[in-house]
């Protein structure tokens, strides 16, 4: 059983117990554990299932590379699923569960799945998608889905707050082993501005654990004495608990800073985001442990090497009375000399015939048997390890002895951490004498001057051992240094004392000859159940590439992303294609390392502050009167204002009908103004619009559109004349921005050499509509300007003075109504509406909102783009020819609308539809015609582009697209229904439901 | 997440800052062009893997839109410069013919 040793322990504080639960039952860990070493204390080996055969699963490893160890963490608004054990440092109170199982962790009935397992071999989903169809539908998705799946989503929202933060520095150093450290101690001394990161809580990294002696003394004192003199430099950055996960393109580089995930509810963010841009990036992130492919070397009390000794160094945690250390390389030795000196019992299996090294040389001296020429040929025990057989590693699988043991440390060898240095195009050397993958300093990733940009180094860059780190880290950070022009300096270079190491012996498979039966049972992806077998199994499919094989057997597409699995899995693949290990090469390394909370990328954007939110200058004025907004672009609008007991629907067409019959106020600010001013204004707006607005009088006001240059309607609005060089170019309220960047596009790329100046003033001015016919005596009683029809006639403006107030009043109208539309700075925007809506209440003025505006402009027949228009519409089938000039040469759009398909005559054109019965037609419904298209859908002749209750006509009306539509006023036409089949008939009529004269808005 | 530096205002601008603006040096055809030229103006883009020359604005912050010369697949910036001309500068070119003897040139 794993225990509590009674002595040792460097990172735990035996003096602060802390209770935690798992799965309810109430355990008890120290300050310093994390929760994996806590669990193992307690003798907690079955600590999860996996994804497809529900196998039990132990703690594997001691970090991030973790693949079994996914727990459920705290509970309510603190719940998160598939956090790993192994990086999850302690708390008082922490609650975890196991996940993945049913009913329970100990007795899960989805472990039927592992019997069943040569029915479930690899590409099983895939197989089963092909036939036959219904036992997809009926048997496998329903039993897939009860089985598989990892945590559960939370239910509730994220109780903790996010936050991003902005770092800059010369040189980013990720990882404060020993070589990030002295990394940083030469890029310190260089003067450079550097900011180290490490993901765990403790610098130094592997080595105390494994007993490293750098300049005569333990590598902790080492470490504490590179902390001490590195936090003296006033241009070095610590931050520990922080994990870069990822390096982009220019040395942009994401990290995650764990803040409070052990001190909850502290106040402070839970984690911290860091957005970094750096001059050059040092990858310090060491290596990781590669298990062994034997049977059974999934069983909890299997774990690597590293982490038992890591266990027993850090935790004073034991991982079995009797450990059987299964290894191919010296380093395992230390795990076997560790664990013997702490008192326990060892067997040695190693794979090699004769493991001469100083490592294995001291193991014996210790009085530790060693086999060798060994492996396992699999383990025993179901919950947990019993025992092993072991027998010849050349062999087929004979056993020739049973050895009882409660655990097994494996170690197949070390893979350098090469992801930062592949996440931007770095390419990687296979090492055949070490057998691993390490950085190809011919071909790193580029700046953006085409200098290298990521420098790896100790581990992370092959050099295993201590010495060869500290040395690699001195060489490659005065490379880094020397690549930003800056001096390396005469920091000191640390000595390790050099640890002689025997030759590693690559095992991909052990025994080497194993049938079947033994392969079935080696896991390569613990997490998703991928085995030795089913890599063999899609070689033998025709599956070469290793991108593919990845994907057909899901091999390393687990959480862990394959961090344990992928150089073992493509080994394997390379040994059944009788390939070059490099040949077939890794998969792509993509970022994050390790996942990133969603709530860290988010940061303080959630809720309210989402997007950014644009106001006009009455929104709290629309609050306080109880208006429904919606959004409209980043602006909140008033939808309606509904009064006490009204639905919405009803609050519009009462809105609508006060308007029609007495006065309607609506806040129109998010109207889009821009200025256009030069002496080559008029010719580039003749350009921009499809019809002249070069001959617009001073004074006057013209409604106009934009075509973009495939001639499909952009934008609309109305533009007036200021002044000889002056015009205002009203756009959409979604569209301001856009319209000004594409004037700013033309005007810079394309024409620049006209002399045209552009200036979104959309902000600076409130607009208010004044509409309804008693709009001109409300105007009046205020006085300061001449308002009548003969001073101010329809579609003209002028500046003057309204109630004290500077004005713009344009005799425009988007609803059919006398209306005014009066632009007022921005500052007295409030101030006016107020008194607009004190003074208008004698002739019976009621605000209204968008769903009002709509409404209006419907029964007039006046389109709206995005409704009428989606990116597929000319303004020719809204039947705007009217708006198009015959004369100009040229204009934007003009050319894309000469096309074929755009200029034939029988395309779907605008008209109005009412319903028979008088009912809404649904938004979108298509106009069915005969027959069926190649699908076998109906086919359709149009659609509905908006469609709404018409207080004024008092039943449904809609707007839509027909083919042939104007030609076919009066036929009746058939709409699809949401359910299928038909649901409306409606009568083709013209979209002008009212006042088609336009009697109204002219007086 | 590019650095490119704006020619207008000399900001060495992150890609945040930026708005793409696709292939730059595009002829425009309008009226009286053949339907070839128009949709080699409309639609054909070139995808090197590779130089490849592209339009960018400064969207927040000068405003102004820039060229740029950079490699799609390395990521090598070989130089920006305004707008507000029909071909590359010559010591551009000449620079990436340097760096990049293969290259087959712009057009």
């Amino acid at each position: 059983m794993s225990a509590r040793l009674q002595k040792g322990g460097r990172l735990i504080d035996r003096s602060a117990r802390m209770e935690f639960s798992f799965n309810g039952k109430k355990m008890q860990g120290l300050r310093g554990d994390t929760l994996a070493s806590a669990l193992l204390a307690n003798d907690q080996l079955l600590v999860g299932r996996s994804f497809k055969y529900h196998r039990p699963r132990g703690i594997v490893a001691s970090g991030p590379e973790e693949p079994n160890a996914l727990v459920a963490l705290g509970t309510g608004a603190r719940y998160e699923p598939n956090q790993r054990v192994t990086t999850t440092e302690l708390f008082d109170g922490l609650t975890s569960a196991s996940q993945n199982h049913w009913p329970s962790l100990e007795f899960d009935i989805g472990a039927v799945n592992n019997k069943l397992a040569r029915f479930l071999p690899a590409g099983f989903y895939y197989k089963t998608f092909i036939h036959p169809r219904s036992a997809w539908k009926h048997l496998f998705e329903p039993v897939i889905r009860r089985s598989a799946g990892l945590g559960k989503p939370p239910e509730e929202a994220d109780a903790d707050h996010y936050e991003y933060t902005y770092g800059h520095c010369d040189i980013l150093i990720a990882g404060g082993g020993i070589a990030g450290l002295q990394a940083a101690l030469v890029a310190g001394a260089s003067g450079a501005k550097v900011l180290v990161l490490e993901q765990t809580a403790h610098w130094g990294g592997r080595a105390p654990v494994d007993g490293d002696i750098i300049d005569g003394k333990p590598a902790e004192d080492w470490v504490r004495n590179a902390l001490q003199a590195l936090e003296a430099m006033e241009n070095v950055t610590l931050r520990a608990r922080s994990m870069v996960s990822g390096v982009y393109d220019h040395g942009y580089v994401l990290a995650e800073e764990r803040i409070a995930d052990h001190t909850p509810g502290d106040g402070r963010p839970r984690k911290r985001l860091w957005r970094i841009r750096a001059a050059t990036v040092i990858a310090a992130t060491g290596a990781l442990e590669r298990p062994l492919s034997f049977a059974g070397n999934d069983i909890p009390g299997v774990m690597l090497a590293a982490a038992a000794r890591d266990y027993a160094v850090n935790f004073a945690v034991s991982p079995g009375e009797h450990t059987v250390v299964v290894t191919n390389n010296d380093d395992a030795y230390r795990t076997a000399i560790t664990l013997k000196e702490y008192g326990l019992q060892v067997t040695v299996i190693d794979a090699r015939p004769a493991p001469v090294g100083e490592l294995p040389s001291r193991a014996r001296a210790l009085g530790i048997r060693i086999e060798t020429g060994r492996g396992i040929i699999k383990v025993k025990g179901g919950k947990r390890v019993t025992g092993v057989s072991i027998g010849l590693q050349a062999g087929e699988g004979g056993a020739v002895e049973d050895i009882a043991c409660d655990a097994v440390a494996m170690s197949g060898g070390w893979s350098p951490v090469v992801h930062l240095w592949s996440h931007c195009g770095g390419k990687l050397v296979w090492d055949a004498d070490r057998a691993l993958f390490r950085p190809d300093a011919a071909r790193p990733p580029l700046n953006h001057d085409g200098s290298a940009l990521v420098w790896p180094l100790g581990a992370a860059n092959g050099a295993l051992t201590a010495d060869a780190a500290l040395r690699d880290a001195v060489e490659q950070a005065r490379l880094a240094v020397q690549s930003l022009g800056l001096d390396a300096g005469a920091a000191e270079a640390a000595i390790a004392d050099p640890v002689e190491e025997g030759a590693i012996l690559p095992v991909w498979i052990m025994p080497a000859s194993a049938g079947i039966e033994l392969k079935s049972k080696m896991w390569l992806d613990f997490q998703n159940d991928v085995k030795v077998s089913d890599v063999q199994l899609a070689a033998r499919e025709g599956y070469v590439s290793v991108e593919h094989t990845k994907r057909y057997t899901t091999l390393g597409m687990a959480t862990d992303q394959g961090k344990l699995s992928n150089i073992n899995g493509l080994a394997v693949l390379a040994d059944a294609l009788s390939e070059e290990i490099p040949r077939v090469g890794t998969t792509t390394f993509r970022p994050p390392y390790t996942p990133v909370t969603i709530g860290a990328l988010a940061g303080e954007a959630r809720g309210d502050i989402f997007q950014p939110l644009r106001k006009t200058p009455m929104h709290d004025w629309h609050l306080a009167q109880g208006a429904y907004m919606e959004p409209v672009g980043l602006w909140q609008r008033p939808y309606t204002y509904p009064r006490a007991g009204e639905t919405h629907e009803q609050a519009v067409n009462r809105e609508v009908v006060n308007t029609r019959d007495r006065l309607g106020l609506l806040d129109a600010s998010t109207l889009g103004k821009i200025i256009v001013k030069g002496p080559d204004a008029g010719k580039f707006l003749d350009m921009l619009y499809t019809n002249v607005m070069s001959n617009l009088g001073v004074g006057k006001c013209r409604y106009g559109l934009m075509c973009n240059e495939q001639g499909f309607l952009s934008d609309d609005g109305v533009v007036i004349r200021i002044a000889e060089d002056t015009w205002l170019c009203h756009t959409t309220s979604g569209g301001a921005d856009r319209i000004h960047a594409w004037m700013e596009d033309w005007l810079q790329c394309e024409w620049w050499d006209w002399q045209v100046y552009t200036a979104n003033v959309t902000e600076q001015y409130g607009q208010i509509a004044v509409v309804g016919p008693n709009a001109r005596k409300l105007l009046e009683k205020i006085g300061g300007m001449d308002v009548s029809k003969e001073a101010l006639p329809f579609m003209t403006f002028k500046d003057g003075e309204l109630g004290g107030f500077p004005v713009r009043v344009h005799r425009i109208s988007f609803s059919g109504e006398l209306s005014y539309e009066i632009a007022v700075p921005a500052s007295h925007a409030l101030a006016f509406w107020e008194l607009l809506y004190s003074e208008g209440q004698e002739f019976g003025l009621q605000t209204y909102g968008t769903e009002g505006l709509h409404v209006l402009r419907a029964e007039k027949g006046f389109i709206m783009i995005g409704d009428e228009t989606d990116g597929t519409v000319i303004p020719q089938d809204l039947n705007l020819d009217w708006a198009i000039s015959k004369k100009k040469e040229d204009f934007l759009g003009k050319r894309g609308q000469q096309r074929t398909f755009l200029a034939a005559k029988d395309r779907w054109k605008l008209v109005g539809f009412e319903s028979l019965d008088g009912s809404v037609i649904p938004d979108g419904a298509y106009v069915i015609a005969a027959g069926t298209n190649e699908y076998g859908f109906r086919n359709a002749q149009g659609r509905i582009t908006s469609t709404y209750y018409s207080p004024a006509l008092k039943k449904g009306i809609a707007m839509g697209l027909l083919l042939n539509g104007p030609a076919r006023m009066g036929e009746v036409v058939e709409f699809t229904a949401m359910t299928g089949g038909v649901s409306a008939q409606a009568k083709v009529v013209d979209p002008v439901f009212y006042d088609k004269d336009g009697e109204k808005q002219n007086v | 997440m590019l650095i490119l530096e704006c020619p207008c205002c000399g900001v060495k601008a992150e890609e945040t800052e930026l708005a793409p603006g696709g292939e730059a040096h595009l002829k425009r055809f309008g009226p009286g062009s053949s339907d070839e030229e128009f949709e080699a103006y409309m639609f054909a883009r070139k995808n090197p893997k590779g130089v490849h020359f592209e339009r960018w604005r400064h969207a927040y912050g000068c405003g102004k839109w820039f060229l740029a010369a950079r490699c799609t697949a390395t990521l090598e910036v070989f130089g920006t410069y305004p707008a507000q001309t029909t071909e590359p500068p010559a010591e551009l070119i000449a620079k990436i013919k340097a760096k990049r003897p293969d290259w087959k040139g712009w057009k």
